[in-house]
């Protein structure tokens, strides 16, 4: 049986699309809370970088793994930003609800 | 059924299971903390992977940083987050029927793509092999120039959090350097033209 011999590119990329499909159906079921889809934004972040090692490994190729390094940056960068917009959406209109941020439609 | 894969299958187990949780817990600090284990399993999947550095990287990064802010907001917000959920349980069918589809698309395109053909890994790399030297020697080589770009992103984030989220005190007393390298004499001193009185004399024979 291929599936339980040495782990092959396919089952890392399978677990990755495992991984991003929950996170997809982390941000439907989470749709008013903003907190819990940054990290449903996370761990999509984690299954692409899977990927990204994945193919770096089996490809022979280091590039990935440096492309993962900057996208770890990136997700850092883009973490702090978001949670400092929460915190600020937080003290302005007292609620992390999306459903509340409707105030921008004119 | 060799030792590689047994820990692959195991980490992969921890990993999905947790990120399961994380988005269906009822709790946000109880997310984090999930999240916290799929990002630790997650480390163990790319260290069978042999990148090294990147799984150190990830838990040092993620797992002591980022997860801790994310904690700390969590704990400084307060939110009742009950309410947040009411309507969970109605969002079920559509999240479902998207997650499913977009696996099972992915996971037909990569199977009938992938599964066939290659095999197993490249060799192992000799005895002297380094990862995380070789990624430092890529780094600071040939991507040295995005490498400064993600040095500036870092720098931009910072300043972008420290500015949202810094607030002025109403009630501190501060000095404005330019207002008082502005001012003029006519700000401070005013000069009353005032009629000069007469003064007067006491009487004569009397102690003053």
């Amino acid at each position: 049986m291929s599936l339980l011999s040495q782990p092959t590119l396919a089952h890392y990329l399978v677990l990755g699309a495992i991984l991003f499909a929950i996170s997809v159906i982390g941000i439907f079921l989470n749709r008013r809370n903003v907190l819990i889809m940054l990290m449903a934004i996370e761990l999509m972040l984690l299954a692409v970088n899977l990927n990204f090692i994945a193919f770096s490994r089996f490809l022979d190729d280091r590039a990935g793994q440096v492309f993962v390094f900057f996208i770890l940056t990136v997700a850092a960068a883009e973490s702090a930003i978001g949670l400092a917009i929460l915190v600020l959406l937080f003290r302005n209109i007292g609620s992390i609800d999306v459903e509340d941020l409707g105030r921008l439609k004119g | 059924m060799s030792f590689a894969t047994f820990v692959f299958y195991a980490f992969a187990a921890i990993l999905v299971f947790a990120a399961l949780r994380v988005v269906t817990t009822r709790n946000p600090v109880h997310a984090a903390l999930w999240l916290v284990l799929s990002f630790f399993s997650a480390a163990g999947v790319w260290l069978l992977l042999q990148a090294e550095f990147l799984a150190i990287a990830l838990v040092l990064v993620y797992v002591g940083a980022v997860m801790v802010l994310f904690l700390f907001v969590v704990m400084m917000l307060d939110v009742n987050f009950d309410k947040l959920r009411e309507r969970f349980k109605s969002y079920i069918p559509v999240a479902a029927t998207v997650g499913i589809l977009i696996l099972v698309e992915m996971t037909l395109v990569l199977l009938g793509g992938y599964l066939g053909d290659r095999g197993g890994p490249p060799p192992e790399p000799g005895p002297g092999y380094s990862n995380t030297k070789t990624l430092g020697l890529q780094i600071y080589t040939d991507y040295a120039y995005p490498f400064e770009i993600a040095a500036m992103i870092l720098l931009v984030a910072i300043i972008a959090a420290i500015a949202l989220t810094h607030r002025r005190r109403r009630a501190t007393k501060y000095q404005n350097p330019a207002a008082q390298v502005r001012v003029r004499r006519s700000d401070r001193l005013r000069i009353l033209d005032m009629p000069a009185e007469a003064r007067e004399r006491p009487a004569e024979g009397k102690e003053v």
